[in-house]
């Protein structure tokens, strides 16, 4: 019976290992150097996904400026303002948060920004990824918080430091590698995202030149030429997951190598 | 002597908590200033988060009103979605959503199970870690590659090794029935059981790692085979399994990119598993940018609320039966 709780986890990791390697070998024989720098041209002209690379790192910067602040502001909140109703509700929503499906979270941003700026846009590609992050980043700074010893606070407060230069100065460092794998982590789930950046960056033949335009993001590129009928644009989506998988995996394999050292 | 510091004749009886905050007031006088701009603006910033899950809700229903005025109900029990004629019967999509993910569930559950009982009461600590992680990473592909993979390779994989299979052996079962495309709700189903996996299997395992050892010890005492003991560990854990495939079942509601891609979107109700489908997900992935008419943008909008207040719910569930699992035996230990 060992063998089929095995089997089990043999086929999960047998699936992995196919869908790795399949990408490898479809997107290397695609990539090469003009690839990852060109824009994208019309069918038997080659191009490339330059500008859905900017695009992607541009939403990722924004989102990372909105998401990782309040994130982070909600997981000192939420740890260091103990008990109380509030605190339990806005836990409650936070942990909602993270459940909601990503194309709703679209479709709020959607009706919230698009429809009364009128146009896609960076901005509220951003956005939509941010409301994404919040939640990931404010549940794993409130946990690395909470494990942060009590002498420490107990400590500074007793050198005479008012709260908020406790929590500032002494516990947010003592945190700070645990919260910074955590927004890692938030990263890389964001940076796969695609379905809340349909209708809100939109997507892009140019290279970004503001934030209040639509903007190329590699996974609606890889969207796109996915179900394109064309098998030029098929080979360009695998060597696009190449370029998308190989940033995700290293972050996470990264997250695991900092993590494994600190709690060993 | 310390009532001596204390500026305030107030803080003197009221206990220690009286003193250390006059003497905090007394020793950093721009101290409590501070502590309260720090807790005043972290306090503004977790009301935000609130507002933004209260203002989905608002944004959402209050964009969908014209859909929810003229359809009523009937918008969940209309077969018929036509945006040519203005007429929105959402009945296809709850059907394809359902079907798809209890294809995924019944497929993932045992799966899932497997992997965490394989991982917490069997293998080795030294092959446990490594496989956490790699089951782990199965989570961390994006839908939308689970999508291409989905359509280059599984939907061909299962439309020349699997599906004539099944026709063969079960085709008198109307559920596989039809002309075989690979495109289709089987398809759909078996992509989101490989995702949500990862998920339902992370969780079971919290909650048996969360059973107590002398539930275990009592089991092996009482002359229990190893696999007998697994049982107790799994009835222990009950609840919380049922937690995590209700969370489970919340995942693959609401996804997305890799179903849209292989479900073949068509409004169609039909008992083929072979046969295209569509979801609520997909469905506002796949026209939103179409919608040209205000009816039609607000039916799909519509569409977005039931899928919030649906997934808030299952979500909401599945986590108060996994927490009182991992509390109760928590206190426990």
């Amino acid at each position: 019976m060992t063998s089929l709780t095995a089997l089990c986890t043999l086929v999960a990791v047998g699936i992995l290992v196919l869908i790795l390697s399949y990408i490898a070998m479809r997107g290397v024989s695609a990539l090469n150097f003009r690839f990852l720098i060109d824009t994208p041209r019309p069918i038997g002209e080659g191009g490339g996904i330059g500008n859905a690379i900017v695009g992607s790192g541009m939403l990722l910067l924004l989102s990372c400026a909105v998401g990782i602040p309040v994130g982070i502001a909600c997981g000192i909140y939420l740890s260091e303002f103990g008990g109380g109703w509030f605190v339990s509700a806005v836990r409650f929503l936070i942990d909602r948060l993270t459940g909601i499906p990503s194309i709703v979270t679209g479709v709020f941003v959607y009706a919230v920004i698009v429809l009364r700026m009128k146009h896609f846009s960076a901005f509220a590609g951003g956005i939509a990824l941010a409301l994404i992050m919040i939640p990931i980043v404010a549940r794993t700074t409130e946990e690395m918080i909470k494990l942060v010893p009590h002498s420490l606070r107990e400590g500074a407060l007793a050198l005479g430091a008012p709260q908020w230069r406790v929590t500032i100065g002494v516990v947010l460092p003592a945190a700070a590698s645990g919260i910074a794998t955590g927004a890692m982590l938030a990263i890389a789930r964001v940076s796969g995202e695609t379905a809340p950046l349909l209708f809100t960056a939109f997507g892009s033949r140019f290279f970004p030149r503001n934030l209040n335009e639509p903007i190329a993001s590699l996974t609606v590129q890889i969207y796109n030429y996915a179900i394109s009928p064309y098998d030029e644009w098929h080979a360009q989506a695998w060597a696009a997951t190449l370029v998308l998988m190989a940033l995700i995996l290293s972050i996470n394999i990264l997250v695991r190598f900092l993590t494994r050292q600190k709690f060993r | 002597m310390v009532a001596s510091l204390s500026p305030h004749p107030k803080g003197e009886g009221k206990g220690s908590r009286g003193i250390i905050s006059a003497l905090s007031r007394r020793l950093s006088p721009t101290g409590n200033t501070g502590d309260a701009i720090f807790r005043t603006a972290l306090f503004s910033v977790a009301l935000l988060v609130v507002l933004i899950v209260a203002g989905m809700i608002v944004a959402l229903a209050s964009h969908s009103t014209q859909s929810i005025r003229q359809f009523g109900f009937s918008f969940l029990t209309g077969r018929e979605w036509d945006p040519i004629k203005g007429q929105f019967g959402a009945l296809a999509f709850v059907y394809g959503t359902i079907v798809s993910s209890l294809i995924a569930l019944l497929i993932s559950v045992p799966l899932s199970l497997g992997i965490a009982i394989f991982l917490v009461e069997q293998a080795p600590r030294y092959l446990a870690r490594p496989i956490t992680f790699l089951v782990e990473l199965l989570a961390a592909i994006p839908s939308v590659v689970y999508g291409l993979w989905g359509i280059f390779v599984l939907a061909p994989f299962l439309r020349v090794h699997v599906e004539p299979h099944l026709a063969r052996w079960f085709g008198w079962v109307p559920l596989f029935q039809g002309p075989i495309t690979g495109i289709g709700l089987l398809t759909g189903g078996v992509i989101l059981a490989i995702m949500v996996t990862p998920i339902i299997s992370a969780v079971v395992r919290d909650v048996l790692a969360a059973v107590p050892n002398t539930q275990r010890e009592a089991a092996l005492a009482l002359g229990a085979t190893k696999w007998e003991t697994t049982f107790v560990v799994l009835v222990n854990g009950a609840p919380g399994i049922t937690g995590a495939v209700i969370l489970g079942l919340g995942r693959a509601i609401g996804e997305t990119m890799a179903v849209t891609m292989v479900i073949g979107n068509r409004p169609q109700i039909s008992a083929s598993l072979f046969q295209p489908s569509y979801t609520l997900a997909s469905v506002i992935a796949n026209e939103f940018t179409e919608a040209t008419a205000d009816i039609y943008l607000s039916s799909l909008i519509e569409l977005g609320l039931i899928l919030f207040l649906v997934t808030f719910v299952v979500n909401a569930i599945a986590r108060l039966m996994v927490w009182r699992v991992t509390r109760r035996t928590a206190g426990a230990m």
